[in-house]
C-alpha cells in the first residue's frame, strides 16, 4: 500500500472503514480470548493498528479499551503507526550480530536518512526495523525485506538493494 | 483407517522412481534461490522429455522415471541451495539454476558427477561427494532431523510412508495412559526447551489430575537469538509434531493441542497449518481417531513477537488473549494452565523424541547420550565457524567435536580458517554463557554445562573468534533481555536497564573501579528477585563472561582499551610515521580537526580531538592509519 492507498483508507467513512474489522470480528465469534488473533488480522488489513479501530475492537469484544491498547503496546508485532510499503527487517540475533549486522544497520539508515527514533521514510516508502532472529542464522547476516530473505549481506549489498526498489518504484510510478 | 496398514513395510526412500531429486526446501535454501532451481529441474526435465514426476504416490507407477521432490532443512543452510541425487546419494551445494542442465545431463542421463558443484572440505580440499562423505553429516547422529531431508513435508503420504502416525496408533490402540507416561519416564527423556525438566514426570503429574477437559500446548516460540531447531522440525517434519502432541494428549487424557509458533517464522507456519488440514481430512486428528473412541483436535496460533511468550504461564496467559506476563508457580500448568485446566507444554523437540521412543521403546532412546540426560540434542551451530547449520549429535559429545569436526573449525573475519582462532563459544542464548578454550573437551549434557554455568537452552551454538570482544557479547545479550523483559518483576525490569547502563559505561570507556563490583551485585540480585526464567537468567551472560574473561572487563575499565579492538569508543587511532606520505588528504576529511602535519611530513592524530569517526582510515590510500580496523572491519 503506498502513501495514497494509505490516503483513501484514511478518508473512508467510518462505516465502510468498519467494515473489514466487523467482518474479523465476527470470524472469531466476537470472542475477547481470540484477541491476539484478531489484532493480527486487524493488522493485515491495515498494515497497523489505527487508535480508533483498537476502540472499536475493544466496544466489539465487550471489553476495555484499556486491555486492547495493554496487547497491542506489549507485543513487537503490533504497530501502532502506519509502516512503510517495503518494510526492512535486519536480523540483530546472535549469530547475525557476531557477523557484523550492525554495520549494515548503520549504512541502511544513513541512506535512507533514518534512524533508530525514526524509521519510517516520508514518502511511506521504507520502514526499517531491528529483529531478535529470523531463524536463518546460517545465512547470517540476514536482511528480509517484506517476505523476501536476503542472506550474507554486506552494508554495500544492502544499499544496492534499496536502490533497486528505489528505481522500480520509480519506473512504476511514470 | 486403511491407510495406516501401508505403514508397516519398511520405506523405500525412492518409492518406485528409479532416481530421485531432492532440493532442500527449508528458508535458508528458499532465501538462496532454492525455488528457482525447483522451477529451473521441472522447466528442463521437461524440456528434455525425461519421464519424471513431481509427486511420489504408491499407487502410481513410479518405475522407469524421476522424482523432483522438495525437502525441509537439511541443516547445511550455508552451503544451500542443496540437491540431492538418490540412490547415489550425491549432494551438489551452492547449486543455481544454470547449473540444473549440465547435472541432468551428467547425473540424470548419465551416471556421472559434476565435480565442481560437490562440497570441497576446508582445510584438505577433498571434494566429498555426498553425505556419507562429509563430516558435517557423519559425524552426527540425525534421529530428529533424520527426516526433514529425506521427505516432503507437504506430503502426508510420504510421512506415512516413513512409519509416521505408527507410534500414535500404538498409543491410541494399544497403550494405556500409565504405560504410555511410563515409557516416556523410563526413556529418561528431558525437556529440550531448556530447563532439561523429565518429560515423564510432567505427563505423570498432568495424567493424575482428574478433569473433564485437559490440554497440550507445542511450545514453538523459539525466541531465542541463534537458535532456530524448532523451525527446521516445523518445516522439515511438521507431522511429527502433530504425532507427539497427539501421544502426550493420550497420555494425560487431552482432547484440544495447540502449537503455538512464532511469527517470525511464516513458512513453519505455513506447513504446519498444511499438515493439521491434511491430518484432519485422512481422519488422523478429528473424532474417534484410529477407532479408539477419543477425539483430537490440534490449532496453530501464531506468537505475535515477545520473548517471554517461551516461559510456560505468560504462553498461556498469551493464548487466552493476555499480555503474556508470567505468574508465580505452583500452581504448575500441569494442575492449573490454560483456562485453569491441567496443562502440558513441551517444547517441539520434546514431541519428536516422544515419537521416537514410544515407536521404538524406551531402551532404544537410551542407547545413546549420558546416563542422566540421554537421546540426542538439536544444536544451531553458527558465528565464525566454517560449515554453520543445523545438527544432532548424543548428548555427552564434546564441543571439540562439534567446533573442529562437524563445524570445521574456526574463521577468521575473512572466512579464512584459522586453527588458533577459538575464542569461545556462547550456548543456550541469552540465558546461557560462554564455553572456553577449557571446556573443549567437556562432554556436553544438561547437568556438566549447568556446573560451568552455562545450559543447554534451546540450543543455540555462537561459535566466536579472536576478533570479538567478549564485553560486547555480554552487553548484546543484555540489551535483549532488558528489551524483553516484560516488566513485572522490578528487578528485572529496572535491573536489567541498570545492568544495560553499567554494560555501556564500560564499552564507552566510562566505567571506575566500582562498576564490576556494583555489575557483579545487581546481576545476583536480577537471579534472586525475578520470577520467572527470563529474569532468572537474563545475568548468566554478564555473569559468565566476567567469570572467563576477567581480564577483558578489566582492561575496559583499568586501562580504557579493548583488547579485540571492537568497542569504537576504546579505540586509539594513530598515523604509521612509515607509510604515512604526508599528502594531507585526511586532514581534509577529518570533520574535527583532529590530524595535523607539515605537508610531506608524517601525519599525527589528537587523541583529545579525535571522535574514531572513521574518515580517515577510509580517506588514507596508503593503508598508514592504524588501530581503527576492528571497529570498522
Amino acid at each position: 500500500m503506498n502513501a495514497l492507498e494509505m490516503e483513501t483508507i484514511l478518508q473512508q467513512t467510518p462505516a465502510r472503514r468498519f467494515e473489514k474489522v466487523c467482518a474479523i470480528l465476527e470470524q472469531h465469534d466476537n470472542q475477547p480470548q481470540r484477541l491476539i488473533p484478531i489484532l493480527q488480522a486487524v493488522q493485515e488489513e491495515y498494515r497497523y493498528l489505527p487508535e480508533d479501530v483498537l476502540t472499536f475492537v475493544a466496544t466489539g469484544l465487550d471489553v476495555p479499551p484499556a486491555r486492547v491498547f495493554g496487547v497491542a503496546t506489549f507485543y513487537s508485532h503490533f504497530a501502532l503507526k502506519p509502516k512503510g510499503k517495503y518494510c526492512i527487517r535486519l536480523c540483530d540475533g546472535t549469530a547475525c550480530h557476531v557477523k557484523r549486522s550492525i554495520p549494515i544497520l548503520e549504512a541502511i539508515y544513513k541512506r535512507l536518512g533514518l534512524s533508530s527514533k525514526r524509521n519510517t521514510t516520508e514518502d511511506m516508502l521504507f520502514t526499517v526495523e531491528t529483529v531478535a532472529c529470523l531463524g536463518a542464522c546460517g545465512l547470517a547476516p540476514v536482511v528480509v525485506i517484506n517476505e523476501e530473505i536476503h542472506g550474507q549481506v554486506t552494508p554495500e549489498a544492502a544499499v544496492k538493494l534499496i536502490d533497486e526498489i528505489e528505481e522500480r518504484e520509480k519506473v512504476s510510478c511514470t | 483407517m486403511h491407510m495406516m496398514e501401508q505403514t508397516t513395510s519398511h520405506p523405500d526412500p525412492l518409492m518406485g522412481a528409479q532416481r530421485r531429486v531432492i532440493l532442500c526446501a527449508g528458508t535458508g535454501c528458499v532465501a538462496n534461490g532454492a525455488m528457482k532451481v525447483y522451477a529451473a529441474f521441472q522447466e528442463r526435465m521437461q524440456a528434455y522429455n525425461l519421464p519424471f514426476t513431481l509427486e511420489l504416490r504408491e499407487e502410481n507407477d513410479n518405475s522407469g522415471k524421476t522424482a523432483v521432490t522438495r525437502s525441509g532443512c537439511q541443516g547445511f543452510c550455508q552451503m544451500g541451495p542443496l540437491v540431492t541425487i538418490l540412490p547415489e546419494n550425491i549432494l551438489y551445494n551452492q547449486v543455481k539454476p544454470a547449473d540444473v542442465e549440465e547435472i541432468i545431463a551428467v547425473s540424470l542421463i548419465g551416471n556421472g558427477v559434476v565435480e565442481r558443484l560437490l562440497y570441497i572440505e576446508p582445510g584438505t580440499e577433498h571434494a566429498c561427494k555426498g553425505t556419507d562423505d562429509i563430516p558435517f553429516y557423519t559425524r552426527q547422529q540425525r534421529f530428529v532431523l533424520g527426516d526433514c531431508g529425506i521427505i516432503d513435508p507437504d506430503n502426508l503420504d510420504e510421512y506415512l510412508r516413513n512409519d509416521g502416525y505408527r507410534a500414535a496408533k500404538k498409543a491410541f490402540v494399544q497403550m494405556s495412559q500409565e504405560e504410555i507416561c511410563t515409557e516416556i519416564s523410563e526413556s529418561g527423556l528431558r525437556g529440550r526447551g531448556g530447563g532439561g525438566f523429565p518429560t515423564g514426570r510432567k505427563w505423570e503429574a498432568a495424567r493424575r489430575q482428574v478433569d473433564d477437559k485437559k490440554y497440550v500446548i507445542c511450545n514453538a516460540d523459539e525466541g531465542d537469538p541463534g537458535a532456530f531447531m524448532n523451525r527446521s522440525v516445523m518445516e522439515g517434519n511438521p507431522h511429527s509434531v502433530i504425532e507427539g502432541l497427539m501421544i502426550a494428549a493420550r497420555a494425560i487424557g487431552a482432547d484440544e493441542t495447540l502449537v503455538y509458533v512464532r511469527a517470525e517464522y511464516p513458512l513453519a507456519v505455513q506447513r504446519m497449518r498444511r499438515a493439521v488440514k491434511d491430518a484432519g481430512e485422512r481422519g488422523i486428528l478429528g473424532k474417534n481417531v484410529f477407532g479408539s473412541g477419543f477425539n483430537i483436535s490440534c490449532e496453530i496460533m501464531e506468537g505475535a513477537g515477545a520473548f517471554v511468550c517461551g516461559e510456560e504461564t505468560a504462553m498461556i496467559a498469551s493464548i487466552e488473549g493476555q499480555r503474556g506476563m508470567p505468574r508465580p508457580k505452583p500452581p504448575f500448568p500441569a494442575e492449573s494452565g490454560l483456562w485453569g485446566k491441567p496443562t502440558i507444554i513441551n517444547n517441539v523437540e520434546t514431541l519428536a523424541h516422544a515419537v521416537r521412543i514410544i515407536r521404538e521403546g524406551a531402551f532404544r532412546f537410551r542407547e545413546l547420550g549420558t546416563p542422566a540426560s540421554p537421546g540426542t540434542k538439536t544444536f544451531a551451530l553458527t558465528g565464525h565457524v566454517a560449515n554453520t547449520g543445523l545438527i544432532e549429535v548424543p548428548f555427552g559429545t564434546t564441543l571439540r567435536e562439534i567446533v573442529y569436526n562437524i563445524g570445521g573449525g574456526i574463521t577468521a573475519d575473512d572466512g579464512s580458517i584459522d586453527p588458533a582462532g577459538f575464542k569461545a563459544v556462547q550456548i543456550g542464548g541469552p540465558s546461557g554463557g560462554c564455553l572456553t578454550k577449557e571446556h573443549l573437551d567437556l562432554p556436553m549434557d544438561f547437568d556438566s554445562l549447568r556446573t560451568v554455568g552455562a545450559m543447554v537452552g534451546s540450543g543455540g551454538l555462537v561459535a566466536m573468534n579472536q576478533g570479538t570482544c567478549m564485553v560486547a557479547v555480554a552487553r548484546f545479550f543484555m540489551e535483549f533481555t532488558q528489551r524483553e523483559s516484560c516488566g513485572k518483576c522490578v528487578l528485572c525490569r529496572e535491573g536489567t536497564r541498570q545492568m544495560l547502563a553499567m554494560m555501556d559505561d564500560i564499552i564507552e570507556g566510562k566505567a571506575d573501579e566500582t562498576t564490576l563490583p556494583l555489575l557483579r551485585e545487581l546481576a545476583l540480585a536480577v537471579q534472586k528477585g525475578s520470577l520467572c526464567g527470563l529474569g532468572k537468567t537474563a545475568p548468566n551472560p554478564v555473569l559468565s563472561t566476567l567469570r572467563h574473561f576477567a581480564d577483558e572487563y578489566e582492561a575496559h575499565v583499568k586501562d580504557k582499551v579493548c583488547p579485540a579492538g571492537q568497542c569504537k569508543a576504546l579505540l586509539k587511532p594513530w598515523i604509521d610515521a612509515e607509510k604515512c606520505k604526508g599528502c594531507g588528504k585526511c586532514v581534509k576529511k577529518c570533520p574535527v580537526e583532529a590530524i595535523s602535519g607539515e605537508l610531506k611530513q608524517p601525519h599525527a592524530i589528537d587523541q583529545e580531538k579525535c571522535i574514531k569517526c572513521g574518515a580517515c582510515l577510509l580517506s588514507c590510500k596508503f593503508g598508514a592509519v592504524e588501530g581503527l580496523q576492528g571497529g570498522y572491519a
